[in-house]
């Protein structure tokens, strides 16, 4: 006869504090059944904070990354039982984005190999610069050539777009900066002239400080950043105080302007009246490149995964402000510099001048870093052929992603803070997962490096241009 | 003082001239008479440009070409040109050898006061440098920088693959000359009274391998001594006019005869396979390469070293 016996398993429980990743604690401690997996986590935690639709979390005990039970990882780590679990939960974009995988068009039309590669902040559009003097605006509905604005006397260094997607400013090799109205292709006036040599970088002033947007500042090889206004057509302020070139200014969203340079400091001006308000310094090479924590948001302004468009200069700024203040929270702006010494320093510049964390481990120098748009990592491009990724808040090291075998020139994240993807020397590109640390995709099919990738704003699309004269689209 | 070349201008010999000018000075229209001789000069200038010099057989080479007609008239006014076409009195050119050396001269003069009157107008406005556009483009964080240019990215597998198939190689040196076989071996004499003469050692370098192990020395024919034994070579790429140390694969092909590539044996003209990895070569595909062709192009056995061209 057999005796249906039911083998009660023991479920032990464990003690779980659950916190956010500043450090706050979310509710008191509480007792959870060992079986607990993330999914319960999950719906805890969206109780506790009364969100009212279902948001995805991930989340971490001492910094790795929970995907089973907690029976199953207690028994792995051997944590006791007696103290206290502190997990941090990460909230998760709401979206997914889903991995590129195939170029969709390679697109001829510049002369000249393309330097600079960027998509608007609606990501409706996408503008390129080149050196062969122009730059390209491109139709992304019929993947061919829009515009071809001309104008500028040499290479076309950089290009930015104004966050409510307005304007487009494109820097030159001559020291020229030029503003294109992106639904004519035609200059909006004569070229800003003023700095004495090439342009290293271009920032716009965030939507939520100043709409519609007027201001841009310029980073140039002459030693000095120069704030401009669209409207007066002239520069406005001098940000004169670097002995060597101006590597790359950015401008953060509590409206100072950080710039960092080849003199191996990075200057933080306040945009009134042009004073320099601090000086970080630290590194004991050229700052080769700058990151804010709030960057992405930043860029795509009032802008998001919707897709919604705004009436009037003025809701924009409102929405703007909404989704800055939400991206921030109440921790101040974060910013990392990647140098020639092969370091990175985190600094929070508006708490103090000396560097949070100095993030070593590269073993040659740093070209670019990048904060994921939620600002919880932190990538870096170096020209050992590594990308490494770090946590955005304090700065500790995570994970190597070894695979290309030339220089890292660019990176650039997805929307959701899932995907990583990198340009090298090599000639390829490479899309790294973040959850598994791993590569997730492999893009071949340039004939020559790499210079510039940008990935839309909406996922959808990534671009990238480089040496072989031509713009590769990629899709999912 | 007196110079052979002052003679054949027609300039004055001596300093009479001077001692006169300086004993009793200038003509009261010395300076007036100069000034106006040499505003003079021009238009002189001009008419011989535009005459026929008188005293001169003159060739013309109007008409259809090989029809040359001399026109031998000493006399100008009643000169008149019998060529095709041509209906003046007088031929408005100076003619002749002597007109294109007059006509050479006041080119290069001509030339010569462009610039300088170019050279005055760029003093007085001052314009920004313009550079010229120049080829190479790169990003702005990568201007300040020297980067090594890196080779090319292999064009086409497919062509490679087929080439390897079919033997075939489009090789630096085609040609080499052949090593006879008593200059690649040295006979070893063994056996206890030294008679038997069936082992050979080899005289030139070889590769081995790694993984080589020697057959017992009993049975062993050939004998590769290790001093002449390479793993590296210096390969050169020839676009990029750089040299890697790289390490060799493995021997391909010994122009002399397989019996040679089988060996391992490396001398002028072997294409040998070495360890690309170090150069950071992606296949359009998106495939690591990590193993090229080059051809030796030394006598290593002579030089101490292995030094090859990459096969691009």
């Amino acid at each position: 006869m057999e005796v249906e016996t039911e083998v009660e398993r023991d479920i032990n429980n464990v003690m779980c504090q659950l916190g956010d990743p500043e450090g706050t604690p979310l509710g008191p401690p509480l007792y959870l059944p060992q079986n607990a997996g993330p999914q319960q986590l999950q719906l805890i935690v969206n109780k506790l904070l009364n969100n009212e639709e279902k948001l995805p979390y991930a989340f971490y005990i001492s910094d790795q990354e929970l995907f089973v039970p907690l029976e199953t990882y207690l028994q792995k780590n051997k944590v006791s039982v007696e103290k206290v679990l502190s997990i941090v939960y990460q909230p998760q974009a709401v979206f997914r984005i889903r991995p590129v995988s195939r170029c969709s068009a390679t697109i001829t039309g510049h002369a000249e190999p393309v330097l600079s590669v960027s998509f608007s902040p609606d990501g409706k559009q996408l503008a390129s610069g080149s050196g062969d003097t122009t730059v390209r605006l491109w139709d992304l509905n019929t993947q061919t050539p829009m515009f071809t604005c001309t104008g500028h006397k040499n290479w076309v260094l950089c290009i930015a777009w104004s966050p409510d997607g307005k304007h487009l400013v494109s820097g030159s090799k001559a020291g020229e900066l030029k503003i294109w109205d992106p639904l004519s292709g035609k200059p909006s006036g004569n070229p800003l002239v003023g700095h004495r040599k090439w342009i290293t970088g271009i920032s716009w002033e965030p939507v939520h400080l100043n709409s519609p947007c007027r201001r841009f500042v310029s980073s140039s090889k002459d030693g000095d950043a120069r704030i401009w206004d669209v409207s007066l057509r002239r520069c406005v302020i001098v940000l004169s105080g670097h002995t060597l070139a101006v590597t790359c200014v950015k401008w953060g969203g509590d409206g100072v302007i950080y710039t960092g340079s080849q003199d191996c400091t990075i200057k933080v001006w306040e945009t009134s009246q042009g004073k320099l308000i601090r000086e970080l310094k630290g590194h004991g090479h050229w700052v080769n490149s700058l990151a804010l924590s709030t960057e992405y948001v930043l860029r795509t302004g009032a802008y998001d995964h919707t897709g919604k468009e705004f009436s009037s200069p003025e809701k924009m700024k409102q929405v703007a402000l909404e989704r800055y203040k939400k991206m921030k929270g109440n921790a101040p702006e974060r910013l990392v510099s990647g140098s020639d010494d092969f370091t990175m320093f985190l600094w929070e510049p508006s708490m103090s001048k000396h560097p949070k964390t100095r993030m070593t481990g590269h073993q040659q120098l740093v070209n670019h870093v990048y904060f994921s748009p939620d600002g919880q990592w932190i990538a870096s491009a170096s020209f050992d052929k590594s990308v490494k990724l770090w946590n955005g808040i304090t700065g500790k090291f995570v994970t190597a992603f070894r695979g290309h075998v030339g220089p890292v020139y660019q990176i650039s994240w997805s929307a959701d803070s899932r995907l990583l993807l990198s340009g090298s020397k090599d000639s390829t590109l490479k899309v790294w997962d973040i959850r598994t640390k791993k590569l997730k995709q492999d893009l071949p099919g340039h004939a020559d490096e790499v210079f510039a990738v940008d990935w839309s704003p909406d996922g959808e699309k990534v671009a990238s241009g480089g040496k072989d004269k031509v713009l590769k689209l990629w899709m999912g | 003082m007196v110079s052979l070349l002052s003679v054949m201008l027609g300039l004055p010999q001596g300093d009479y001239i001077e001692l006169h000018r300086k004993r009793h000075g200038y003509r009261h229209d010395h300076f007036e008479r100069k000034r106006k001789k040499e505003a003079r000069e021009v238009h002189k200038r001009s008419a011989i440009a535009q005459k026929v010099p008188p005293s001169s057989p003159v060739v013309h080479s109007f008409g259809p070409p090989g029809s040359y007609v001399f026109l031998l008239g000493f006399d100008d006014d009643y000169e008149l040109c019998i060529h095709f076409r041509c209906t003046l009195n007088r031929c408005v050119q100076a003619l002749g050898i002597k007109g294109k050396m007059f006509a050479k001269k006041r080119y290069a003069e001509k030339a010569l006061m462009k610039k300088t009157l170019a050279m005055h107008e760029e003093s007085t406005s001052r314009r920004k440098v313009d550079d010229d556009v120049q080829d190479g483009a790169v990003p702005a964080y990568l201007l300040d920088r020297e980067n090594t240019t890196r080779a090319k990215v292999l064009s086409n597998t497919i062509k490679q693959k087929r080439k390897e198939k079919a033997g075939k190689w489009d090789v630096p040196l085609p040609k080499v000359r052949p090593v006879a076989e008593d200059e690649m071996f040295k006979v070893m004499r063994s056996g206890k009274r030294r008679t038997k003469q069936w082992k050979r050692m080899v005289t030139k370098a070889t590769f081995v391998g790694p993984s080589f192990t020697r057959k017992p020395p009993k049975y062993e024919r050939f004998i590769r001594p290790s001093g002449l034994r390479f793993n590296k070579a210096h390969v050169t790429h020839p676009e990029l006019k750089a040299t890697f140390n790289l390490e060799i694969i493995g021997v391909k092909k010994n122009p002399n005869g397989p019996m040679y590539t089988s060996l391992g044996v490396m001398t002028k003209g072997t294409i040998i396979e070495v360890n690309v990895s170090e150069l950071g070569l992606v296949t359009p595909a998106g495939k690591v390469v990590w193993g090229k062709y080059a051809q030796v192009t030394n006598n290593p056995e002579n030089d101490g070293c292995v030094n090859a061209v990459l096969l691009v």
